[in-house]
């Protein structure tokens, strides 16, 4: 498989380097790291031709589009029956003890909510400028379509073992769903999904999370080599995933949807606090949705951001909540396509744009006051920025000069989230490893090693290989599974129409009123 | 028709006096059947990670066939023994609420329960299952001391 390879290209090259000695070990694993990734990210992120538009990004959007189209805006449609089922209305008593749908949503949402809401929200809006927020918006409501079709999937061609385990995903549909409509191919894109998603697991389900959870400690107790960072993550995913340390586990799945609460009520705090900027900040991101406003790139700069990041942080179109998703216990696959569409709505819709506004009415990015436009820093990159912060630290500092200790709770809700991401995307990358080489300890326990020393790369590499790599692991994911679902997207509308009209007739039972 | 008491069991000595005194009040009654219930805490709005998602099924099963094993069928076989007509019942959900939908769908007479084995900063929190039961139930409720 081709991680193999990978790996030995970075051990040579590691050996390499290491006659550097001038180098620091951080250093060493940036430049080798950034070499052995550089090419796959070129490809993936190459931009349209004669354009600067990366053809990933309009392969997502169009995608989100298509699907909103096909389903007949379902997203808005079926809303409210979302929350309905989310709620347990439709759960028929009998199966207390099994997954519930808000178990399932609230699993995958922990997956999902993290890092991409605080450091790439930072991102896009440093680099975009906030008009990214405006497409980041519109992304989560296209993507809550993508969102829809992949999870009604992941539950209808999940597989069932006969000790009760499930287990579900795209590399599960593709195969089995091109088998039912007689296409050929399937079994090869799946293969070709799993080693993507390994990817995605080691990239931005595991180094993107550990580098800025490195960033952020490092911000709070001065900097200090990465790999530490990387080791002490690594012993406790360790613990936690091979170990069997459930009650690690159990801690961050308990304190992370606290800590969830907590940033959403802190950026609600600031907003009503400044709530006479907020219809500045509103005119800036319609006005930088359209204008550019002076920012890096200019209108299409803030698109591409808005999308990039809206993809990477909802992952809508990526597969990996239709993994998430696939244990529900449902005998009407399509509920937990409805409840999934929920996801981008929290992720992206709320949770994103609060992040955005709050650095938007911060003052954090540097404005000329003279044209009103943003200066750019001086490499001519990004916006410049008071301290020069970019990633989780611009949100960190923007929350900071609204409640000033929030930094110190922002920093332990880094870490708890990049943890909590990390435990999600360790088993989304086994599935897929599993679907490849086959259940059974010794094949988990490799793919568990790799992982673990992948946080350590991680937390050493500088930001931007990382999130480069990162970005390319997770959209190559979303290239095969888009691909996929125009295929087996009318096997999810028989489903939606099979389930609209038994609605509207009364057939499906409700439980709760 | 006999009439039907509902026993809840927890697992510990306080269930045992509930059973026991369920057994003393259907001897008195005479045509009785005796509803053995142990309930495993359980919410559909907790949260789990991915793999314990997955195998949450299996664990269900397991939860529920240990229960049957160590507590409800060792309690049946002791009513049964005792001549009266005994059914053992496990389920997953909250022991307030499921001990009084069970009773109200078997149409049962009353529920008898053992005073909470439950403390500490839990039962100041949230109150106990017993006394959740007692405030909330649409059928007579008896706690054994």
């Amino acid at each position: 498989m081709k991680l193999f390879p990978t790996l030995l290209a970075l051990s040579a090259t590691a050996t390499a380097a290491s006659a550097q000695e001038a180098m620091s070990l951080d250093e060493r694993v940036n430049e080798v790291f950034a070499n052995v990734t550089g090419p796959f990210v070129n490809l993936i992120f190459a931009p349209l031709p004669g354009t600067a538009f990366p053809w990933i990004v309009l392969w997502l959007v169009v995608a989100a589009s298509i699907f909103t189209v096909y389903f007949g805006f379902v997203q808005f449609r079926f809303f409210g029956h979302a929350i309905r089922l989310v709620k347990g209305d439709y759960s028929d008593p009998d199966d207390a003890g099994e997954v519930s749908h808000f178990q399932a949503l609230a699993t995958a949402l922990s997956g999902t909510v993290g890092l991409g809401n605080i450091a790439g929200v930072a991102v896009a809006v440093g680099i975009g400028g906030p008009g990214a927020t405006f497409w980041m918006i519109l992304a989560g409501l296209l993507g809550m379509a993508s969102k829809f079709t992949e999870c009604t999937l992941g539950v209808k061609y999940r597989n069932e073992y006969p000790d009760g385990t499930v287990s579900g995903g795209p590399m599960y549909y593709i195969q089995k769903g091109f088998n039912e409509l007689g296409l050929p191919g399937g079994k090869i894109l799946a293969v070709l999904f799993s080693i993507f998603c390994i990817l995605g697991a080691l990239g931005g389900g595991n180094m993107f999370q550990a580098n800025q959870a490195h960033a952020q400690i490092s911000g709070i107790v001065g900097a200090y080599p990465g790999w530490i960072t990387g080791v002490i993550f690594a012993v406790v995913v360790f613990a936690v995933i091979i170990g069997g340390i459930k009650s690690i586990a159990h801690v961050t799945e308990k304190i992370v949807p606290f800590m969830g609460i907590l940033y959403v009520g802190a950026a609600l705090i600031i907003l009503l606090a400044n709530f006479d900027q907020i219809g500045w900040a509103f005119g800036q991101i319609f006005a930088g949705a359209f204008t550019g406003l002076g920012v890096a790139g200019g209108l299409v700069g803030a698109l591409i951001q808005g999308f990039k990041r809206a993809a990477f942080s909802n992952e809508a179109g990526v597969g990996s909540a239709a993994i998430a998703h696939s244990a529900v216990k449902t005998k009407e696959p399509i509920t937990e396509g409805f409840v999934s569409l929920l996801e981008p709505l929290i992720d992206t819709v709320v949770i994103c744009t609060m992040t955005a506004l709050v650095i938007t009415i911060s003052g954090q990015l540097i404005v000329d006051e003279a044209t009103g436009r943003f200066v750019l820093n001086e490499a001519g990159t990004a916006i410049a920025t008071i301290g020069d912060t970019s990633g989780v630290a611009l949100t960190s500092a923007a929350f900071g000069t609204g409640i000033s200790w929030f930094p110190y709770v922002l920093a332990i809700a880094v870490v708890l989230f990049a943890f909590s991401t990390m435990i999600s995307w360790s088993y989304y990358g086994l599935k897929a490893w599993t679907y490849l080489f086959g259940e059974g300890k010794t094949t988990e326990i490799v793919f568990k090693v790799i992982f673990c020393i992948f946080i350590v790369i991680g937390a050493a590499a500088s930001l931007g290989p990382v999130i480069d790599f990162s970005d390319a692991a997770i959209f190559s994911m979303a290239v095969v599974n888009i691909f996929c679902l125009y295929f087996l997207m009318k096997l999810v509308r028989k489903e939606l129409r099979s389930y609209s009209s038994r609605l509207s007739a009364g057939e499906i039972k409700v439980y709760k009123n | 028709m006999p009439s039907k008491l509902v026993v809840g069991l927890d697992g510990h000595a306080s269930g045992e006096r509930a059973l026991a005194h369920g057994m003393r009040l259907a001897e008195l009654i005479g045509t009785c059947e005796l509803l053995v219930v142990y309930v495993i805490e359980w919410s559909p709005f907790s949260f789990q990670t991915a793999e314990e998602n997955a195998q949450r099924h299996k664990r269900r099963e397991e939860e529920i066939a240990m229960a049957k094993s160590r507590v409800v069928d060792p309690a049946v076989q002791r009513v049964k023994s005792a001549n009266i007509e005994s059914r053992g019942i496990v389920k997953h959900g909250d022991v307030a609420q499921i001990l009084n939908t069970v009773c109200e769908a078997e149409g049962a007479e009353q529920i008898i329960v053992a005073r909470s084995s439950e403390g500490g900063f839990a039962k100041r929190f949230f109150g106990s299952s017993t006394s959740n039961l007692v405030m909330n139930a649409t059928v007579p409720v008896t706690v054994v001391n």
